[in-house]
């Protein structure tokens, strides 16, 4: 074994288990729990504090688009977890298959997103609103901005990072389960955001 | 991979390198460049408490009238120099340089590690750090000053502050990145890339303490990211997270919509800002425990309880941050919670220190340069330690909650705690990094001044924290309880001078010793770990064969052997 | 986790399964909340049905149901402390 070599990069570590990518994309998502948990956290006192003055999510927010939006998200979990079973196989046509499906409808969410802000600022409702638009702004905003740095991982995935397949296929399988990890996260974080802010 | 680093360009050797002893350096350069400047923010500070509303000597046109006219310190400026004295101290100066210096430059080797899990990550990690630097110096120069509503940026005063407050917030999401970054790294490369041979409880106390450390700012800084986040809403996009309703400012209703809770922010705050002090603190009892341990020439007493201790403080800092909060009317179920594991937590850093003390029992002591230091600590640490009982409960911290007691205590801590152990690291691995060694008589008349005016400097403040005097005061005089201690102002201030003054022999040896110290091989101190078998400084990649670990991290005086230590690597007895 | 076709089709097949309970869970916390409950029934109900759809996503996308221990004690460790965070809403109404 060469010295200067780090391990575990594209194999697992024998104790672990798993790769040094695996464990690290887990570790970062550890922390992003501790993110979203503050702002949930910040969600339930606001409310609390506010008592009945608090606004019904379903009367002020779009049930439907957010309903299609959580379908969308689902649908892209699938769509990414099979661009990395695709890659078990070395099946490569159909790893860029899910993977753009995947990226498409990450799109999609921004757009339905779009739709659903614009209606708002339409009526000039802005999260200084009152403190019910406030954290809605923030925590789907917030949710946003991991969307839109999910879906540049996802694109240089696809295309200038996708000549590593060539190169060392483990590693890169490696990145796309690493990279599948974090959307599921994504996708794991609407799954509450859209029952807290539209439903109840 | 092999061995590149040859065929490099300066740029990538240099500033942008992946090499993990590059980036410790790189860490280590900036955060003692802002500790000096945080140093001499303090002495600014420290003049206008002695002489209030006198003219600074000599530095006093430097700033301008905005901040200091006719070199008289204005209020506004003093309040400025305070929270970024701070900010500097904590965030830019010594995690940086515990974390980001020592742990960066030290653990790769200590593990056997040719260099960090995530290389390209760590440089990013320094560089962000860097921007974050940057963008918290450059808001002294914005109109309104740089942030002055205390380290602790509390709302609604911090939300109403000027620009300066908004690139506080930036900056600090630049920081708590850097240090997200950077945890990752140091836990996935300390549980996956130790040598063979190399177990969890054969690892030097310094990887335990980073191990433990890592896991602390990985957890606990998203917290202060959100509160940063919401109050950046607050200020930019006027929303009311922290603003109650009918809030007053200088006789106008403020045009917000109300409804939020300033105690929110303090809350989100403290859940960082608690286990942060034990990132503070913990790679310093990393660092003493390394350089006690190969001074005495025996192991350290307790290792594994030590061991035992750390993480279960590190798993306790996370439940006792409204200790900071007493005061803010919280219910008598709340305050106990509070002060019982606050009490609770005092119990494995009392195990610490007595370990450290017993281990130095029936020792061979050598008494240089870095050992000094590291003796220092223990007195210094309990000192700290010890006056933090009164503030974890509640009742005695009703009296001493925001008064320089608080100020005494906390400084005790990091001050000749923390920064005397890091001043310990640098004599004690300067070997490693430079392959010579520091002059040991400039290092204990460092020694020396430092330990005596840090006492000059932090004991009276004790006093003046039970004479109740307030922290954050521009000008105690104003108020009566506050003139009766007014001289020790004018003492702590000289002291202020001579602590400055005693780094000065420090500086001069740390340059002098890079060029002309006396060349030393790969270990000189005669220690059993891992680092100092690799050369010095290590090449790229570290080591020229891969180490094996056959014991334990201290294996000092063992009967039978012809010398008295047994590195970790050495297979058999010689 | 294995790399044969035969792997891959049973992974696909638990996929698709997912995907339909995840995608009728959804209609149904949507449904739930027509029925206008009491406030404490609503949010328990609410955060059960989500709390499931996590799991299956947790377990079955992100690979959790066959992962190595180091990552559930790490997930472990940060529930407890998210459990911290989330007490402190619940401290200040108290």
């Amino acid at each position: 074994m060469s010295v200067a070599e780090i391990r575990y990069i594209d194999k697992p570590h024998p104790m672990t288990g798993v790769t040094n990518s695996k464990l690290g994309i887990w570790c970062f998502l550890a922390s992003e729990v501790m993110l979203f948990g503050g702002l949930f956290s910040a969600y339930i006192l606001l409310r609390i504090g506010a008592g009945s003055a608090w606004p019904e999510g379903s009367h002020h927010l779009n049930v439907p688009l957010a309903t299609l939006n959580t379908l969308i998200l689902i649908t892209s979990s699938i769509t990414m977890v099979m661009s990395w079973a695709s890659l078990t196989i070395k099946n490569f046509a159909s790893f860029k298959k899910y993977m753009s499906l995947t990226i498409f409808l990450g799109i999609a969410f921004l757009v339905v997103k779009a739709f659903e802000y614009g209606a708002k600022f339409e009526h000039h409702i802005y999260p200084s609103e009152n403190t019910f638009y406030a954290i809605y702004f923030t925590m789907t905003g917030l949710h946003v901005l991991h969307i839109i740095g999910g879906l540049i991982v996802n694109l240089y995935l696809l295309f200038p990072g996708s000549g590593m397949w060539n190169k060392n296929p483990d590693q890169f399988m490696g990145r796309i389960e690493a990279a599948g990890l974090y959307w599921h996260f994504v996708d794991l974080v609407w799954i509450f955001l859209f029952p807290t802010l539209y439903l109840l | 991979m092999g061995d590149k680093s040859h065929t490099l360009p300066f740029w990538k050797k240099y500033i942008f390198s992946t090499d993990h002893k590059m980036i410790g350096i790189q860490y280590t350069v900036t955060a003692l460049c802002f500790m000096m400047v945080g140093l001499l923010m303090m002495l600014i500070m420290r003049w206008q408490l002695a002489y209030p509303a006198q003219p600074l000597p000599g530095i006093g046109g430097l700033f301008g009238d905005g901040n200091a006219p006719g070199g008289i310190v204005l209020p506004e400026f003093y309040n400025q120099l305070g929270a970024m004295h701070g900010t500097i101290m904590i965030f830019l100066g010594v995690v940086p340089l515990s974390v980001g210096g020592f742990g960066n430059y030290i653990m790769p080797l200590q593990i056997g590690a040719p260099d960090m899990a995530f290389p390209k990550l760590n440089m990013a990690s320094y560089w962000v750090y860097f921007v974050g630097g940057v963008i918290m110096l450059t808001s002294f120069w914005v109109s309104g000053g740089a942030a002055q509503s205390g380290w602790t940026s509390y709302p609604p005063l911090a939300n109403l502050a000027s620009f300066g407050q908004t690139m506080w917030l930036f900056g600090m999401v630049f920081l708590i990145t850097s240090s997200l970054l950077g945890s990752i790294n140091f836990i996935v490369t300390i549980i996956h890339l130790r040598v063979e041979g190399l177990s969890f409880f054969r690892l030097p106390f310094f990887v335990w303490s980073q191990f433990v450390t890592s896991f602390l700012l990985l957890l606990a800084f998203p917290p202060l990211e959100v509160a940063s986040i919401l109050q950046l809403m607050d200020r930019l996009l006027q929303t009311s997270f922290f603003m109650p309703s009918g809030l007053v400012v200088t006789g106008e209703a403020l045009t917000v919509s109300g409804g939020g809770n300033p105690l929110l922010y303090q809350h989100l705050f403290w859940f960082l800002a608690h286990p942060e002090v034990y990132v503070l603190i913990l790679p310093a009892f990393g660092i003493i425990t390394e350089i006690i341990a190969n001074n005495i020439r025996k192991p350290i007493y307790g290792y594994k309880t030590m061991v035992y201790s750390l993480v279960f403080l590190g798993f306790m800092s996370f439940l006792v941050w409204a200790h900071h909060m007493y005061l803010v009317g919280m219910g008598t179920k709340m305050s106990m919670f509070f002060q019982v594991t606050t009490m609770i937590i005092s119990i494995p850093s009392i195990i610490l220190l007595t370990s450290l003390l017993l281990s130095l029992w029936g020792g061979s002591i050598r008494f240089n340069t870095p050992m000094l230091f590291s003796l220092a600590f223990l007195p210094m640490f309990a000192i700290g330690g010890l006056t933090g009982l009164p503030l974890g409960l509640a009742g005695s911290d009703i009296h001493l909650h925001d008064t320089y007691y608080v100020i005494a205590h906390f400084h005790y801590i990091v001050a000749p705690g923390t920064i005397f152990a890091l001043f310990a690291g640098i004599y004690f691995w300067f070997p490693k990094v430079t392959g010579r060694t520091m002059n040991e008589l400039l290092g204990k008349i460092h020694f020396f001044f430092s330990f005596i005016f840090m006492n000059g400097v932090f004991m009276p403040m004790f006093i003046q924290g039970l004479a109740g005097v307030s922290r954050r005061l521009w000008d105690p005089t104003q108020y009566a309880h506050a003139v009766p201690t007014q001289p020790l102002n004018e003492f702590i201030f000289i002291s202020a001078c001579g602590l400055g003054l005693a780094q000065i022999p420090f500086i001069i040896n740390f340059f002098m010793s890079i060029f002309a110290g006396k060349k030393v091989d790969h270990n000189p101190w005669k220690a059993t770990t891992l680092e100092w078998v690799a050369a010095s400084p290590p090449p790229h990649g570290n080591f020229d064969t891969v180490p094996v670990v056959y014991r334990g991290p201290y294996e000092y005086s063992v009967p039978e052997l012809n010398q008295d230590f047994w590195p970790q690597n050495q297979e058999g007895k010689n | 986790m294995g790399n044969t076709q035969a792997d891959y089709k049973t992974h696909v097949r638990t996929y698709i399964i997912v995907f339909a309970v995840l995608a009728a869970l959804t209609m149904i916390t949507v449904g739930v909340s027509y029925l206008q409950l009491a406030a404490v029934p609503a949010i328990i109900l609410a955060i059960l049905i989500a709390s499931v759809k996590a799991g299956l996503v947790m377990g079955f996308f992100m690979h959790l149901i066959n992962e190595k221990q180091i990552i559930t004690s790490i997930l472990i460790l940060t529930a407890i402390f998210f459990v911290a965070l989330l007490m402190i809403p619940v401290m200040m109404s108290g």
